[in-house]
């Protein structure tokens, strides 16, 4: 039977080992007070608490995350603490839900925990579908045990014996490493039948998603576990009183578990302390798109969106325009540039339409068009439907065709207040929130682009000079007429005598570009307008 | 169970604790539109039409799936929920065949119904519309996919029945449809015919194929009557036009009673003037039979027979 002591032992062991491979590698600084972060300047201006140990240890041995630390919050809470004092200080802490919704994690812990039944759950929502985010699969890909150690704590606190880890099938490495982990866990005792010798069991299954967005819904989730299709309940309950098989069900984000044992370690008043009074601690974020330095970012909370995509990602890349940065996915909205000093927390990003979401950030340059990604995040979520309400159902549908007609230049007088009024029904009426929020990218778009919507509908131009129907290539004075661009249209549209001025047959022009390619750089006569 | 009191549309309501707004709205003549809600079914909130605006609260909500709560002050026609349900309908239309004027199921239609309280009509667009499929395999029941809402009525009165469970929905999104078992069709399927479906279908996408082309819903005369065939007595109007009894019409599956093929044949039998030939599927095929193998009662006239015979010959009375 594992005890502390034996932790302790093998911390002992093992934490020489860990810092003198990490030494051979090179890729770390490890600080007085014992921590180890990544050096580099990308991660200097970063504060990583549910990152901190990746790319640091073996995520396939147990013993360097114990090195790390690993296992003894759980330990300390299972002898020393009462499960009510645990969610008293998870309250204490503000710690919110890091999925998306921010909703306070001590609280519905409390919820559940207040129901007496003989049998509860923990889930981890590991089904993370936001188009460019990878902040769940970094951590657990690379630090598997945080989660388990998380949600063990969290069944502790609240009476659950038995949890599940919903994964996308579509992260195969991050299923192999959570199998490892915890059937390295139960082999330990940290995990499985009487918890390092306290008494307290608690069991972990994974469950694979079949790809579906929508399963990342907490209650579609849930139908997916219980082995129906997977389409998001009505609330009449909340999950945490009736949810897995009536059952009070906690629902917690990757990377809300992955906070919770470092909130024991290192204590309440030092995570509180971080981040902002409604937001405490850090956020991560997949720092994406046209952006010099894309990947994962944890900053705390509040942070503004400047630091984050220029001192941390460098801003845009080759010295094009900053237009935009799009923050919560699909359901998430545009931020323009002039609100670039927004700190990032949950109210701050609410304020000004967005939302925090599971942590996508996607930086846009002047070549982005905004209906067209309007458009795009449209195309995604009405696949992503379920189909289950009229208004995410046909709504969303009707949405995409008008924003499809738009970027064909096919937009009317009237569009506008249709596709206002639409998404005002859809975001009111839809049943979950992939359809109450599926017209946020449309609404901040109107918001804060609608120049560029009036200009695709009533002008038949796209400002970015990225909608292909909308684009014209045209030859200037400045040819010289060598012929290269006749000879590389594929069409044959183009028309001119030697060394005179060529021509472009806008009727049968397919728009492909190759003629602005084959254009010598010194004379560059074909332009997009 | 304690009472609460509430306020809807200005009337004051005392309903038990646990009500739904519906429900409760129901019980002083407040009808909410709705399509996807049958008190005999689990409440799914769907449809979206039985949103209700609540005092205190900036969101609509759906009164099928909220609960009275004391002091409640709801309204379920104001101007915000109006305008909403307009665009809900509105949207189940753009998707919806123009075709009441040979569906059979006009008069009889809950979106019909409401397209007329709220004043809406059939728009002509570009957009996608349902692809036409139409599943005409069985004798007794005609499903036509374009004319369905996905309110999941259907599918969910399936699953009541242990063992049934024939209907699922199939696909997502825009493109999701009713399927019978992975795919199938009504004949091939494990259906049994009991046109449960059809008597919670709210509009023209399940109907009973043995009514069809006979008369409109607003001809005739009908009355209720009770299947004989077992202690259940499912309930079955007969309709007549011009002194003939022309069809049977299942009535919805209510108070435990679970509707069969086998009772309503029987009913057919029993009281239409000209019963249509009786379908029995073998092996998942449709194949016209005699009543007596389709009532099971082949071995019981014969024993009948053979008893009268005997009682006959030996001269007892």
């Amino acid at each position: 039977m594992i005890t502390v002591e034996k932790l302790k032992k093998i911390k002992k062991e093992q934490r020489p080992l860990l810092e003198k491979r990490l030494r051979e590698i090179g890729n770390v600084d490890i600080k007085e007070d014992g921590s180890i972060v990544l050096n580099g300047d990308y991660y200097k201006k970063q504060l990583r608490i549910a990152l901190k140990n990746c790319e640091i240890i073996d995520p396939n041995n147990i013993k360097e995350y114990i090195a790390v630390d690993g296992y003894f919050a759980l330990a300390d809470c299972l002898s020393n603490m009462s499960p009510k004092e645990i969610i008293e200080d998870i309250k204490e802490s503000g710690l919110r839900g890091r999925g998306g919704a921010g909703f306070p994690t001590g609280k519905k812990w409390e919820t559940a925990y207040s129901y007496d039944d003989d049998q509860k759950y923990m889930i981890a929502n590991a089904d993370e579908g936001d188009p460019g985010a990878f902040m769940d699969r970094s951590i657990l890909e690379n630090d598997p045990h945080s989660v388990l150690e998380g949600m063990i704590i969290g069944g502790y606190a609240v009476g659950a014996d038995k949890g599940f880890i919903y994964v996308r099938a579509e992260y195969p490495l991050a299923v192999e490493r959570l199998q490892i982990a915890i059937e390295q866990a139960k082999e330990l005792g940290v995990l499985g039948n009487n918890i390092l010798g306290t008494g307290f069991n608690f069991d972990i299954e994974l469950r694979l998603g079949a790809g579906a967005f929508v399963c990342g819904e907490g209650t579609a989730l849930i139908e997916s576990i219980e082995g129906k299709r997977g389409m998001p309940r009505t609330k009449i309950y909340r999950t945490s009183h009736k949810g897995l098989w009536e059952k009070p069900t906690i629902i917690n984000n990757v990377e809300t578990y992955a906070n919770v044992p470092v909130i024991f370690q290192k204590g309440v008043n030092w995570y509180k302390n971080i981040g902002t009074e409604k937001s405490p601690g850090t956020k991560v974020f997949a720092l994406v798109g046209k952006v010099e330095n894309a990947g994962l970012v944890e900053v705390p909370m509040g942070t503004t969106l400047r630091e984050i995509v220029f001192d941390i990602g460098g801003g845009t890349q080759n010295g094009k325009k900053f237009k935009a940065v799009q923050t919560g996915g699909p359901s998430g909205g545009c931020i323009p540039a002039d609100l670039i000093d927004t700190p990032v927390d949950f109210e701050s990003l609410d304020e000004i339409g967005s939302i925090m979401g599971s942590g996508g950030m996607v930086v846009m340059d002047e070549d982005t068009c905004m209906v067209d990604i309007a458009r795009y995040f449209l195309d995604f979520t009405v696949d992503e439907s379920c189909g289950k309400c009229v208004p995410c159902r046909e709504g969303t549908k009707r949405l995409l065709e008008m924003l499809e007609r738009f970027v064909a230049g096919k937009g009317e007088e009237g569009d506008i207040e249709r596709l206002e009024r639409l998404s005002n029904t859809v975001t009111e009426a839809s049943l979950c929130s992939l359809g109450k929020t599926a017209a946020t990218p449309i609404v901040t778009t109107l918001k804060y682009f609608m120049d560029e919507y009036k200009a695709h509908i009533y002008d038949k131009k796209c400002p970015a000079g990225a909608c292909q129907a909308l684009v014209e290539y045209f030859i200037t004075d400045d040819c010289i007429g060598c012929g290269a661009c006749a000879k590389a249209c594929p069409v044959d549209c183009i028309s001119g005598e030697k060394k005179e001025l060529h021509v472009i047959d806008q009727d049968r022009c397919i728009k492909c570009g190759a003629c602005m390619e084959a254009c010598p750089p010194k004379v560059s006569a074909v332009i997009k307008r | 169970m304690s009472d609460v009191k509430l306020t809807i549309d200005g009337q004051k309501v005392t309903v038990a604790n646990g009500t739904s707004i519906l429900e409760a709205a129901k019980q002083i003549g407040i009808k909410i539109p709705a399509l996807c809600y049958d008190p005999n079914l689990e409440v799914v909130a769907a449809c979206r039409l039985c949103i209700v605006e609540i005092e205190g609260s900036n969101k609509l909500q759906t009164s099928c799936s909220t609960r009275v709560k004391e002091g409640m002050v709801v309204h379920t026609e104001s101007e915000k929920v109006v305008e909403t349900r307009k665009d809900v309908l509105q949207l189940l239309l753009d998707s919806h065949p123009n075709d009441c004027l040979t569906c059979q199921k006009a008069g009889d239609c809950f979106l019909q119904k409401y397209a007329y309280e709220y004043d809406l009509k059939f728009r002509e667009h570009d957009g996608a519309m349902r692809p036409e499929l139409l599943d005409t395999s069985s004798p007794y029941i005609l499903k036509d996919d374009a004319k369905c809402i996905l309110c999941g009525k259907c599918v969910r009165t399936c699953a009541q029945v242990s063992e049934r469970q024939v209907l699922t929905f199939a696909e997502r999104g825009y493109d999701t449809y009713i399927a019978c078992d992975a795919n199938q069709t009504l004949e091939t399927s494990s259906c049994v015919s009991c046109n449960r479906c059809v008597t919670v279908c709210p509009v023209g996408a399940l109907v009973d194929k043995r009514q069809l082309s006979k008369l409109r819903s607003w001809e005739g005369s009908s009355r209720v009557v009770n299947c004989k065939r077992c202690d259940y007595g499912c309930e079955f109007e007969i309709v007549s036009k011009d002194n003939k009894n022309i069809s049977v019409v299942a009535k919805p599956p209510t108070n435990g009673r679970p509707l069969c093929l086998k009772g309503r044949l029987n009913t057919e039998l029993e009281y239409l003037n000209q019963p249509e030939a009786p379908y029995r599927k073998i092996d998942g095929r449709f194949e016209e039979t005699t009543w007596s193998k389709a009532l099971s009662l082949d071995g019981i006239l014969e024993k009948i027979e053979k008893m009268d015979s005997i009682k006959g010959s030996t001269g007892e009375e």
